[in-house]
């Protein structure tokens, strides 16, 4: 073999990637092992300090449960939903990709709008972010996964109306698996912050 | 194989390599009073127990190093090779060889581990051969030092009696400090809201300098201070002394500022005293009249000054706002003041935080343009002239004297 | 939102080749890896020569003890930037130059995953490192230190917006940097030429792909604490201050479980560039390959465990100094595997005395001191004696300039020739690498001394009779030659710019994948995607063929698709920057200062998911 055997020529292009997992959804895969160290270090910071507060209010007296975990039921529906509207996408199936996408789009646009609803309402009660440790730690730790949520719901609705315009086929599927990740990632999230905020808020 | 010039060139090099420990080695020889802060030249329990461990880590990193860099310079000068040399062996590795060095490397920081470890246990532990406690609180840009044992206070120059361990229990009234006399004992960082401790003994009688370590603002620079250690006796006295300044009645009513939150001053109350002189009665948390002074029994000084230099200096002390954070009494101060104590300002080596010899001509210069001397510290430049300054040095000088 | 370099789809062919692109515009709208890797390398060093500025002006107010040279503000805004400047606008972006450069053609890679994300990242680390020095003429240099210590960065400690400039900048970068490390993690794992297994890449990819994790994985971290500090200072949260319950230790903790890793993100590129230098120039293969990689994949581990290493002198109790420091004393085990690798590497070769090879011993001879005087740290006790001295500042210099620095210079000496098509002067190189030595070592290794003399770090000044003055006007000595040193190495550059090319494909009879194809290389880096059959490619090819190979010829790029320029990652850069600017700005625009920032930068980046990327 000379020196072309070390160096011959494989493909003209890359037809595939090495491993045969595509770019995105490798990259995004990725980016969420960074976001976890991300609301890891939140999540920590809430917990160290949970009730170091100097004054009140503390959780207990703030934070509503029922509401909480209506909200928190919707964003677990979302990541099914999202689920079947990529088996729909991956399929073909126009019908079965718009109405569970825009499901997913209700969803997470009410767990938003929940939240945005809850900090209101906390405010009105007397809990800013300067009002204590509990106010900083909770606002900072809920707020940045409310803004997860928030870019994930503009991110799932651009891929919406793309679907809507017919121009997500089935071999494009991958523009929404991406997306989909980013939002099972940011359902997970919650899965951990609900219970460790609200369930263990005494 | 021989090669003449590289071996002598390896020795030589191993030998400046070996100069490196012979240099520490002699520091540490030279006299204290060249580095009157050095870690090298140790003057108290904690600091030679370091000390040694620094020695045996020092011994094993001179070895390793000798052996790696004579290796390192050994293949360098073995292992010249030419552009038209063949190729030499091509090797991929020696799976013994490095079992070897893997494991060598691992023996020797087991070597050094356990000392390490026995050190940081006794490092760690809490004094109980009655200790003296002080309490130290940080501050931008001087060292409040408290003897509940006595019920005094001071600032910027520690006295502590040879022998007997001082055990500190420290926090700061702002930012993270970091306390360190590196002849007596490592350092250790001062926090808010979170008390941290270390102790040492000294050996013999000095003056061990003494600097914050961790970066606290403008002039942490300027913020050193002295350990004084004293004989027993002169440490007896010095605690008398110090005592007896709460008969003053000539530094006006210091007027307490409210204590930042989390400041952990908290004089202990009943504290044993050992003078004649009455008990200090423990401080309140609020704002404090004039230190109630004990009412001396033995002592015949008047309670008004009537010294004309005395009288002078009480005028400008009162009038020109030094009151307002400086305490000139040791006894009862109440925390939470903003200045450092002046009791005794007078007799102390160094002015501004350990940083400068109190000679009359630098206090007078210090307390007329402090923001000359030390940008940025608390104290504003309060506009006193030349003839002032130089009243008030002789009223602390005079104070000093009764 | 973005796509691969190498299409997937046969569409986009040039039939006629593609002509070599020039001019400001080609170069603000490039998304070739290779051009990106040289503005990293060109900002990078003008940073680095103004981090060296600063040094310098440091040393001088050090020469003599009461100097009034510096004011004490200026001399914390200048120690504070210098460490800033060297550590996140120096010595990450020039590793970042050789990763950008290199790694796609070290894999056999046309192009890194995502080219438009990889010019993202290079416009947000400039504009960034531009956000940072901003603060110079407006007098407003941060002066808390790199680290940035609470509770001295609150409002009451330090108005001003001195720390929002380091805060915000450093966000920014961070922004950067964790891009970066999503590409190029996708890169190596996904772009490797047909037969280029993970045990066969080339350690300084290894190396790199560490680091990436790294990256992905302490950037976070800090990124949560500069935002705790940015809502302290604007937005009235206590999380650091101690009047409300805040703990500033938290700060510390958090602060280092990314500043450790953060040490390992500097070095060990370096460690890479030096394990690809060796062998070349001793014409044999690295000892111990495997060894090499998965040491430095237990360092990477260790590395996210002895953060508090950097807080024994906080008081954290016997059992917890117990931990850290035997943490830290492991650590040196899979470095010292290293070290004696990287020996066993020369020892038996035909070393073949070329500057990048002296820069690779001197990086070798300095990282053991600087290993060493890291062991003794790990001795909790005494580390109570080491630790805000001097001789702390000794041994990451030792680290940090005796290591990555001196293995960055080899790495320029010796891929210069591939990126400019030019070969650096070899009498210059000579000369710069002896000055550079012998005045680092006159500058760095005092401080040794005078640490354990008790000379605490950061401090403006010192009084005479302490026993400090001899080595503090040692090291100012020695701090000016090393400045004069790296004007040799500017001169070399310049030098080197303005004659013709001269440089064949393969000077150093490499063994790698980037010694095959032209230099400079062409924009798609391969005509044809190599196969790789073992870890020496090239040196196996020349091997078979029995001599050097033939001087590849430059071609058309007939039927190579190359991906399209864009200037929207520029334009999402500038919003990133414009959003942390309206921040800074708070005061002055309020919501609205925000609110634009953000539809700009979202506009920016739709406008670049609906580009086609080619």
């Amino acid at each position: 073999m000379a020196h072309d055997a070390a160096l011959d020529a494989g493909h003209a292009l890359h037809p595939e990637t090495t491993t045969g997992i595509d770019n995105r959804k490798l990259a995004i895969w990725t980016f969420i092992g960074s976001e976890c160290m991300f609301f890891a270090s939140l999540i920590a910071t809430y917990l160290v300090y949970k009730g170091k507060s100097l004054s009140g209010p503390t959780p207990a007296e703030m934070l509503q449960i029922p509401l909480v975990t209506f909200g928190t039921a919707l964003l677990l529906f979302s990541s099914l939903f999202v689920v079947l509207a990529l088996n729909g996408a991956q399929r073909g199936n126009r019908r079965q990709l718009i109405i569970w996408l825009g499901m997913t789009l209700v969803c997470g646009a009410f767990f938003v709008g929940m939240q945005v609803y809850e900090f209101q309402h906390f405010v009105h009660e007397g809990l800013t972010l300067k009002t204590n440790l509990f106010g900083a730690s909770f606002y900072l730790l809920t707020g940045f996964h409310g803004t997860h949520v928030t870019i994930g719901v503009l991110w799932l609705a651009t891929v919406f109306v793309t679907a809507l315009r017919g121009k997500l086929p089935p071999e494009r599927a991958m523009n929404l698996e991406i997306a989909a990740l980013y939002w099972h990632f940011v359902d997970v999230v919650w899965i951990v912050i609900f219970p460790v905020v609200y369930l263990m808020k005494d | 194989m021989p090669f003449e010039t590289p071996t002598l060139r390896r020795l030589a090099r191993v030998g400046g390599l070996a100069c490196l420990l012979a240099l520490v080695v002699a520091l540490a020889g030279c006299s204290p009073d060249q580095y009157p802060q050095s870690a090298l030249h140790p003057r108290g329990d904690f600091a030679r127990m370091v000390d040694g461990l620094f020695h045996q880590v020092l011994f094993w990193a001179t070895v390793v190093f000798v052996l790696v860099e004579g290796a390192l310079i050994y293949v360098i000068f073995r292992y010249r090779g030419k552009p038209d040399d063949p190729e030499p062996e091509q090797t991929h590795g020696n799976t013994t060889l490095e079992i070897v060095w893997t494991m060598v490397p691992a023996i020797i920081l087991a070597m050094i581990a356990v000392p390490t470890v026995k050190a940081i246990f006794v490092e760690n532990s809490v004094p109980t051969n009655n200790p003296l406690t002080v309490q130290v609180i940080g501050h931008q840009w001087w060292w409040e030092f408290r003897y509940p044992e006595y019920g005094i206070t001071t600032a910027n120059e520690l006295h502590i009696p040879v022998g007997r361990t001082v055990s500190l229990r420290m926090g700061t009234s702002d930012v993270v400090h970091s306390f360190w006399t590196p002849q007596l004992a490592g350092k250790r960082d001062v926090f808010p809201n979170r008390e941290t401790r270390l102790w040492f003994t000294a050996e013999a009688p000095g003056y061990y300098r003494g600097q914050c370590a961790e970066f606290c603002g403008i002039q942490h620079a300027k913020m050193a201070f002295h350990i004084v250690a004293d004989s027993p006796e002169q440490f007896d006295a010095y605690v008398k002394s110090m005592q007896a300044t709460g008969t003053l009645t000539a530094t006006g009513a210091p007027r307490p500022a409210p204590a930042p939150a989390g400041t952990p001053v908290k004089l202990q109350g009943g504290a044993v005293v050992k003078t004649g002189l009455g008990g200090p009665t423990p401080t309140p948390a609020g704002p404090a009249p004039q230190a109630a002074p004990a009412a001396p029994a033995d002592t015949t000084k008047p309670a008004a000054p009537t010294d004309p230099v005395l009288v002078a200096g009480n005028k400008l002390f009162l009038s020109k706002g030094c009151v307002g954070c400086h305490a000139l009494t040791a006894v009862n101060v109440p925390a939470g003041m903003v200045g450092p104590n002046l009791a005794h300002i007078g007799t102390r080596r160094h002015i501004a935080a350990g940083m400068i010899e109190n000679t009359d001509a630098n206090l007078a210069h210090w307390i007329r343009v402090p923001q000359e001397v030390k940008k940025g510290v608390l104290m504003p430049n309060l506009g006193l002239t030349e003839q002032e300054a130089q009243q008030l040095v002789a009223y602390f000088r005079a104070l000093a004297k009764q | 939102m973005a796509t691969t370099a190498v299409g997937h789809a046969p569409t986009g062919y040039a039939p006629h080749g593609h002509a070599p692109k020039t001019g400001l515009w080609s170069w603000i709208t490039t998304v070739d890896h290779k051009r990106i890797g040289i503005l990293y390398g060109a900002t990078a060093f003008l940073f680095f020569l103004i981090g060296g500025l600063e040094a310098l002006l440091v040393r001088i107010q050090l020469m003599r003890p009461d100097n009034t040279f510096l004011s004490p503000e200026t001399y914390n805004q200048m120690f504070t930037m210098h460490g800033t400047t060297m550590i996140f606008l120096a010595v990450m972006p020039l590793s970042a130059t050789f990763f950008n450069f290199f790694i796609p053609i070290l894999i056999g890679a046309r192009d890194v995953a995502f080219p438009r994300l990889n010019a993202f990242s290079y416009w947000v680390f400039l504009l960034g490192g531009l956000f940072l020095m901003a603060s110079i003429p407006l007098g407003l240099m941060p002066d808390q230190g790199w680290f940035g210590y609470a509770n001295l960065t609150s409002n009451q400690y330090s108005p001003g917006l001195n720390v929002e400039f380091w805060n915000l900048g450093l966000q920014i970068l961070g922004i950067s940097s964790l891009a970066a490390a999503v590409n190029f993690f996708t890169t190596v794992i996904n772009m490797r030429a047909p037969g280029m297994k993970m045990l066969r890449m080339p350690i300084f990819v290894w190396m790199s792909f560490i680091t990436q994790v790294l990256l992905l994985l302490s950037f976070p971290v800090i990124t949560v604490a500069l935002i705790m500090l940015m809502f302290d200072r604007l937005f009235g949260t206590h999380f650091f201050v101690p009047a409300s319950g805040g703990d500033p230790l938290m700060w510390q903790h958090l602060f280092w479980i990314f500043g450790h890793p953060e040490v390992y993100i500097l070095i060990l590129p370096s460690f890479g560039i030096i394990s690809e230098i060796l062998p070349v120039f001793s014409r044999k293969p690295l000892f111990g390959y495997a060894a090499m990689v998965f040491s430095g994949i237990f360092i990477a581990f260790l590395g996210f465990g002895v953060w508090s290493h950097h807080m024994f002198a906080t008081g954290m109790g016997p059992i917890a100094d117990t931990f850290f420091a035997l943490g830290t004393m492991l650590i040196a085990i899979p470095t010292g595997v290293k070290i004696f690798n990287w020996i066993g590497t020369m020892a038996g070769g035909s070393l073949q005395f070329k500057t990048p090879l002296y820069f690779a011993i001197g990086f070798v001879a300095m990282f053991i001191i600087g290993g060493l005087s890291g062991v003794m740290h790990a001795v909790a006790p005494h580390d109570l004696q080491q630790t805000d001295t001097y001789f702390v500042v000794a041994h990451f210099h030792y680290v940090l300039f005796g290591g990555s620095i001196f293995a960055l210079t080899a790495g320029a000496y010796y891929w210069w020739p591939k990126m400019f098509g030019r070969m650096l002067d070899e009498g210059l190189g000579k000369v710069h690498f002896w000055l550079m030595l012998v005045s680092f070592n006159l500058t760095f290794f005092p401080m040794h001394l005078v640490g354990l003399l008790g000379m605490p770090r950061r401090t403006y000044t010192y009084p005479a009779g302490l026993g400090f003055e001899i080595y503090n006007q040692m090291e100012t000595i020695g701090a000016l030659l090393l400045g004069l040193s790296q004007l040799i190495f500017l001169y070399n550059m310049i030098k080197t710019w303005r004659k013709p090319a001269d440089a064949p494909a393969d000077p150093w009879n490499g063994a790698t994948l980037e010694w095959a194809i032209p230099s400079p290389p062409q924009e798609w880096n391969f005509n044809e995607i190599p196969v790789v059959h073992s870890r020496d490619p090239l040196w196996e090819a020349k091997r078979e063929r029995g001599g050097p190979l033939p001087e590849p010829a430059k071609v058309s790029g007939a039927g190579i698709h190359l991906p399209n320029p864009s200037f929207w990652p520029l334009m999402a850069a500038i919003g990133v920057t414009a959003i942390f600017t309206a921040l800074l700005l708070i005061e002055k625009f309020h919501a609205v200062g925000i609110i634009v920032a953000v539809a700009f930068f979202l506009f920016s980046v739709f406008k670049w998911a609906f580009e086609p990327a080619g």
